[in-house]
């Protein structure tokens, strides 16, 4: 039995194959314009018998792929726990979107928080941030790692922390301090909306910011545990999608 | 064929037209697509069809005869002595993002979009009902509301009772007082004295329609429901415009359907299905966004506790009293049971919160409010404190737009799994 798990994400689309509940592989792509030649593509490229999707563009999948769907709080509780069978906490920052999900010892949702409707403090609002100092995604994570202390970001507004970036930079802040700043007001706001849920541990961080390991380490100082973070980890949703296919 | 009609309420023709022309298409995908309706909603949506026709005519020929016609935007506002005083009372519409332009030249912008509604539809000259109105009754309930009512004043006379804040002897005796004063009010403007046979007619009218809602609320304990969350919203929602005596007895031909069908084990989903509580801010007509996603979903609404809701049919007021004098003490009575979130402390808005998840055998909760709402946005702690021992809950906030409802369906559809 061959199982296709689909996230297709604001940012990327990607793809989990499980054979006999045995990883098969995964890949991803970018979501652009146009998802539904991307999903088309991606899913000619591979064999399945049943398909699952989830992320915000599930319906999509739905109604032109014949996907059974799942949301994503679903997924990545099913996800988190094949690889992390203790975790009790995710933090889940995705492109557009950033969920605190709370699980009960048997790996049930409990409760979950999402952000509300602007994209503050989430993937995207970081490949902003990274623009505005002229680095890519890895180097901001540098940057901030590198840096002695943080410049004060004190808007969560994409648009508003923009302009706080290119104020920072106009009055010569060095650019470590102001990544760590942006690391750093991100950090906050996932830290409380993770405590909406109530932090248990094991925490599991993931998504595609999880990459981030100046996010990571930022995270482990504010919450006083260690924050976990599979190896890939923004594919956490594609495989809970897969896995989520025996109890369909 | 109504034009002539609107054209002499002052109505802007081209922007009123546009707004039937979106709410006709809306109402089909959202009401008319459900399955298994009962048959007695027809006349419900014969009523939503002819929504700014058949009703206006009836109010302007009411008022031909001298009879007052007064616009409320509140549950506080007892319509009962308007009633009483031959007039005819109608909740004004203040449930979609219409003129919200016009409205942000005199409001600001980050305002409740319930008040920003209804001074939209005001000052785009969209709603009929708001222009047949002798004049509007407003109250201070919210720090938002009673402030607009200042402005609004400017454009459409509104005249504002007190609303007290608190629920202790002295407070109860203001409001008496303006119970009072309302019915000087109405007597002044109608130029006829109100007698205790005046009231007891108005009382027994508004408590028939009150006991037809609530029977309406009881049906819907049976596992399957036999309506759904969204045909009852709409009930509630006509409530506050259609004729009384015309309502009361199509709904009760409803329920008598409605009961039928349970005794056949029938209702509109399938036994079993996730049964959901809605408590908060109102939902005023067309405003579906919430209990839509909730119910395209696979759940089923089961009550709302909302002043579109529960919290207008709730309590009845107590027809026995002899005098003027006692019937508007019952009157004032009645009113001051209302648990809206702008009393301090609200301890009983929690409680029967409680009571209607319980009695209802809800699976879960939504927190609903408007964006800007502090009294329901800050009292979900104590609403949710009352049932998220015993039931999942989620809070959701939001306003009239569209942007945010994949947001909302994900968040809800989570919620639902966690239900399973």
């Amino acid at each position: 039995m061959r199982i296709a798990g689909l996230d297709i994400g604001s940012r990327t689309i990607k793809l989990f194959l499980l054979e006999d509940g045995r990883v098969k592989d995964f890949r991803y792509v970018e979501t652009s314009y146009d998802p539904k030649a991307k999903i088309k593509n991606l899913l000619g490229k591979v064999e399945y018998d049943q398909l699952v999707a989830t992320g915000y563009g599930r319906n999509l999948a739905q109604a032109h792929f014949g996907a059974e769907t799942i949301t994503e709080i679903r997924a990545h509780a099913l996800g988190v726990r094949y690889l992390f069978p203790e975790a009790r906490t995710i933090l889940d920052i995705g492109g557009q979107d950033t969920k605190a999900i709370a699980l009960s010892p048997e790996g049930q949702v409990i409760k979950f928080e999402m952000n509300d409707r602007c994209a503050a403090g989430t993937g995207r609002f970081l490949e902003i941030m990274a623009m505005a100092l002229g680095v890519d995604l890895p180097g901001l994570s540098e940057l901030a790692l590198e840096a002695t202390h943080a410049a004060q970001i004190s808007s969560l507004c994409t648009v508003f922390a923009e302009s706080e970036v290119v104020g920072l930079i106009g009055r010569g802040e060095d650019r470590r301090m102001i990544a760590k700043g942006v690391i750093l007001s991100i950090a906050k706001r996932s830290v409380s909306l993770l405590k909406r849920v109530k932090v248990h541990p094991p925490v599991v961080f993931t998504g595609g910011v999880a990459k981030n390991k100046a996010l990571v380490k930022a995270l482990e100082e504010l919450l006083k545990v260690h924050v976990l973070v599979p190896e890939n980890p923004q594919i956490t949703g594609a495989l809970g999608a897969a896995l989520s296919a025996k109890f369909l | 064929m109504y034009e002539r009609m609107w054209e002499a309420l002052g109505l802007d023709l081209n922007a009123h037209q546009a707004l039937l022309d979106t709410l006709g298409p809306i109402y089909e995908s959202i009401y008319l697509s459900q399955k298994n309706r009962p048959k007695g909603m027809e006349y419900f949506d014969q009523v939503v069809a002819c929504i700014h026709g058949a009703r206006i005519e009836e109010l302007l020929k009411a008022k031909e005869t001298g009879n007052l016609v007064i616009g409320t935007f509140c549950v506080f506002v007892p319509e009962e002595i308007v009633w009483a005083g031959g007039g005819i009372c109608v909740g004004l519409c203040a449930g979609a993002e219409v003129g919200f332009e016009e409205a942000e030249q005199v409001l600001p912008r980050n305002l409740c979009p319930l008040i920003k509604a209804f001074f939209g539809f005001k000052l785009a000259r969209v709603c009929p009902y708001v222009e047949a109105c002798d004049f509007v009754v407003g109250e201070t309930t919210c720090d938002g509301k009673k402030k607009a009512y200042e402005i609004f004043h400017e454009f459409k006379e509104t005249y504002v009772m007190q609303v007290p804040q608190k629920k202790d002897p002295q407070s109860f005796n203001l409001w008496f007082a303006e119970v009072k004063r309302f019915k000087e009010k109405i007597e002044e403007a109608s130029g006829k004295e109100i007698t205790a046979e005046d009231l007891r007619q108005g009382i027994n009218l508004i408590n028939k329609r009150r006991e037809a809602l609530n029977r309406l609320n009881r049906l819907r304990q049976n596992d399957p429901p036999p309506i759904s969350g969204l045909d009852a919203l709409l009930i509630n929602q006509i409530a506050f415009y259609d004729d009384p005596e015309r309502f009361t007895t199509q709904l009760n031909t409803l329920c008598d359907e409605l009961e039928e069908r349970v005794k056949q084990g029938k209702g509109v989903c399938p036994k079993g299905s996730p049964r959901i509580v809605i408590s908060g801010c109102p939902m005023a007509i067309p405003n579906w966004k919430l209990p839509y996603i909730v119910e395209s979903l696979g759940a089923v609404i089961v009550g709302e506790e909302s002043c579109v809701g529960r919290r207008n049919t709730r309590d009845l007021v107590n027809p026995a009293g002899e005098t003027v004098e006692d019937l508007l003490k019952a009157i004032a009575e009645r009113y001051m049971k209302i648990d809206c979130a702008i009393f301090t402390p609200n301890p009983d808005r929690a409680e029967n919160l409680r009571a209607m998840v319980e009695e209802l055998s809800a699976h879960g909760v939504i927190h609903y409010s408007l964006k800007f709402c502090d009294p329901y946005t800050v009292e979900v702690y104590q609403t949710d404190r009352a049932v998220s021992t015993k039931v999942p809950t989620l809070k959701i906030e939001t306003d009239y737009s569209q942007e945010d409802v994949e947001q909302i369906r994900t968040r809800v559809e989570a919620f639902l799994e966690l239900l399973r």
